[in-house]
């Protein structure tokens, strides 16, 4: 929780950056992230059913599954990245269904054992927090929740009410990879967030390119990117993780670099 | 014995949050929620609307053809007799909703969803569809209101259901093939679910049976209580008395659900749910309740088809409307409160089954009943010669000869 607190702390935005665990070399791609300039990295649990996501993610979710990768190889990955990059603030975010398989408080145990400081479940609101929430936040790990743009001003404190760690602003109505929002929304949403809350608001959704990056980045505390890493991942296979370091750098350069401009 | 707790009635589920005990619930990503508690809200005020429920019953008179008719089936019962031992050899009632508008009972639940569709001023219709049934169903009552309509349906479902994906289109509906995980039910629901994230602002979305997020199991339930409803009453009015059980196929549960729901309060009144035990429960097969454990999935917390890490597992049957690793929430809880039973039943008994029904009654039903059919043809022989069994005909066979000629070795 701590490491999430000073990714956020910096003097600059966070850039957040998704991959799939178990699709492709992930310990590479993971390090190609940190050396790329991610300040948080979001670990993809894989699941058969990712209701959420678009295709690119559904096919690393399929990558990942049809490779035999496990429960036990998500918290394998995990623990080695922490060992590797102590300071990296490291989030899991997936779907209900296999965070609660062998029971939350088995999760929440295991989250803490690998060094994991938050996590994102999809498929479970506020009204089903009970599920996982007080187990997770009760072993220090961070429930992030996602808002959207059909999160309206009544029903924001709610989302509010257990969001620990940072909030995840998702600009678009929609599943990952595809559409994305114009920034002016995206800025009004986001100041709107921040006069219910102290927590850092992160948007993601639909960002692909370094310039759709830096603008969200002049509005927000931290841009989220996914599927554009996760389909490099997809076409490069083992020699994905130079191409990930590059757009990683690309994107941190307009991320870290967009508020100085701003000023 | 150390049962699970009695409630006072067993038809005053769910909680004001959408549980049956711990099944059920909301299981949604944020974007959905307020869009479900919408329909919530107008679900409540629609149920206390007498101008709601009187379309309701006017569309299913009219359009639909209910009351559906309450057959007694004398030949089977005496085809049952023969090997039933002295004195046994219980009296076989069907409640036939194979004879609604579009051939099974999906019908009552799309008219009760458009109609709240409507209300909310909703304008495009979105549906998911297995054996195409709920999809011919949802196209139809699309196409009676005016409304645009894309049905999702896994593409190894269009490759074995073409007629009905011709239905569809002829209803003016758009079918969207869909190529992800296994391209059955389950990943069409998951393709519906996508297009309804991404379009909220003008989309329903008309699930097929008892099953998702709160409020889908209890609007589908109560859509489809018309079935036990009806049943009851002509059950008393034509035997003078309740039945001694009731039997019906589940696939996600809303025919079966539909039909118990009026009698959970009848402590003499027993029930059956059929699952789908495929090549056999130590097999391929689709028995949730039967095969798996508690987990969530598609909104809800139900019985599920999974493995040890919580992936879902495919499910078979070789009924396509049966292929679906989950079951509604309401009955695992029935399940668990041991109010009503569940068997199972293979391909193979659910053929036998399809065929002893069309020989000793001429009626051909749909694969997704044969399998209730199987179940009572084993009951039958065990009860006694005055019990009566009402099972749900909920669909005709119409759309299954092909699988029916191709399991049977015939070429058409
Ligand atoms: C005729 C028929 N019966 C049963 C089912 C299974 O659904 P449920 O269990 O919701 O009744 C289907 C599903 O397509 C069907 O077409």
């Amino acid at each position: 929780m701590t490491r999430l607190a000073n990714a956020f702390g910096k003097p600059h935005p966070a850039l957040v950056c998704f991959v799939t665990a178990g699709d492709g070399p992930t310990d590479a791609v993971l390090d190609a992230l940190v050396e790329g300039g991610a300040d948080v990295i979001e670990l993809g649990m894989p699941f058969t059913d990712p209701m959420a996501d678009g295709p690119a993610i559904q096919l690393a979710n399929l990558r990942a599954l049809g490779k035999g990768t496990k429960t036990a190889d998500v918290f394998r990955i995990a623990t080695e990245f922490r060992a590797r990059h102590p300071e990296v603030p490291l989030v899991l975010m997936g779907y209900a269904n296999p965070m609660i398989h062998r029971g939350a408080d088995w999760f929440a145990d295991q989250c803490a054992k690998a060094g994991v400081d938050g996590v994102i479940c999809v498929d479970t609101p506020p009204e089903e927090d009970a599920e996982l929430g007080p187990f997770l936040r009760d072993a220090g790990i961070a429930t992030i929740r996602l808002a959207t743009p059909t999160t309206d001003a009544a029903r924001l404190p709610q989302v509010l009410e257990t969001a620990t760690g940072f909030l995840y602003y998702v600009s678009v109505a929609g599943i990952t990879g595809l559409q994305q929002a114009a920034t002016a929304s995206i800025e009004e949403a986001v100041s709107r967030l921040k006069a219910g809350t102290d927590l850092p608001v992160a948007v993601g959704f639909g960002v692909r390119t370094p310039e759709q990056a830096g603008a969200i980045a002049k509005v927000a505390d931290g841009v989220v990117v996914g599927s554009a890493l996760v389909e490099l991942v997809g076409q490069h296979g083992d020699d994905a993780p130079a191409k990930v370091r590059e757009l990683t750098a690309a994107l941190a350069n307009a991320v870290h670099s967009a508020k100085e401009t701003a000023a | 014995m150390n049962e699970t707790a009695h409630p006072n009635s067993f038809r005053n589920q769910p909680d004001d949050r959408g549980h049956f005990g711990q099944f059920g619930g909301r299981y949604v990503s944020e974007t959905l929620m307020p869009l479900i508690l919408d329909l919530e809200k107008e679900y409540v005020k629609a149920k206390s609307d007498p101008a709601f429920k009187e379309e309701f019953e006017d569309l299913l008179a009219n359009y639909v053809g209910r009351p559906s008719p309450l057959y007694y089936a004398e030949r089977l019962t005496e085809e049952l007799r023969k090997d039933a031992p002295e004195g046994m050899g219980a009296q076989v009632w069907f409640k036939r909703d194979e004879l609604n508008h579009t051939g099974a009972h999906k019908i009552n639940n799309c008219i009760g969803q458009i109609l709240l569709a409507v209300r909310m001023g909703k304008t495009r219709i979105i549906a998911e569809t297995g054996a195409g049934q709920h999809g011919v169903a949802t196209a139809t009552v699309a196409a009676r209101f005016g409304l645009p309509c894309v049905v999702y349906m896994g593409a190894k479902d269009v490759e074995r259901q073409q007629p009905n994906v011709f239905r569809m289109r002829l209803l003016g509906a758009e079918v969207k093939a869909v190529k992800a995980g296994a391209a059955t039910l389950k990943d069409a629901m998951n393709e519906a679910l996508r297009d309804w994230v991404a379009n909220v602002h003008d989309t329903f979305y008309i699930i097929g049976t008892a099953a998702g997020p709160h409020p889908y199991p209890e609007l589908v339930r109560d859509f489809q209580s018309v079935i036990g409803k009806e049943a009851r009453e002509q059950l008393l009015e034509r035997t003078g008395r309740l039945p001694d059980l009731l039997v019906a196929a589940i696939g996600g549960g809303s025919n079966a659900i539909g039909l118990f729901h009026p009698f959970l309060d009848d402590p003499s009144v027993k029930m059956l749910g059929v699952e789908a035990a495929g090549h056999g429960l130590d097999k391929d097969h689709a028995a949730s309740l039967a095969g798996g454990s508690p987990g969530v999935l598609h909104g809800n917390k139900t019985y599920l088809l999974q493995d040890e890490d919580g992936q879902i597992v495919e499910g078979h049957s070789i009924s396509a409307g049966l292929d679906y690793p989950g079951i509604g929430p309401e009955h695992s809880w029935l399940k668990e409160t041991g109010r009503v039973d569940y068997t199972s039943a293979t391909d193979k008994e659910a053929l036998d089954a399809f065929q002893l029904l069309c020989r000793t009654e001429g009626i051909i039903p749909a694969l997704e009943p044969s399998h209730a059919i199987a179940a009572v043809v084993k009951v039958a022989r065990e009860m006694p010669r005055d019990a009566i069994i009402c099972a749900n005909l909920c669909g005709r066979g119409d759309k299954d000869i092909f699988t029916v000629a191709d399991a049977l070795g015939v070429e058409l």
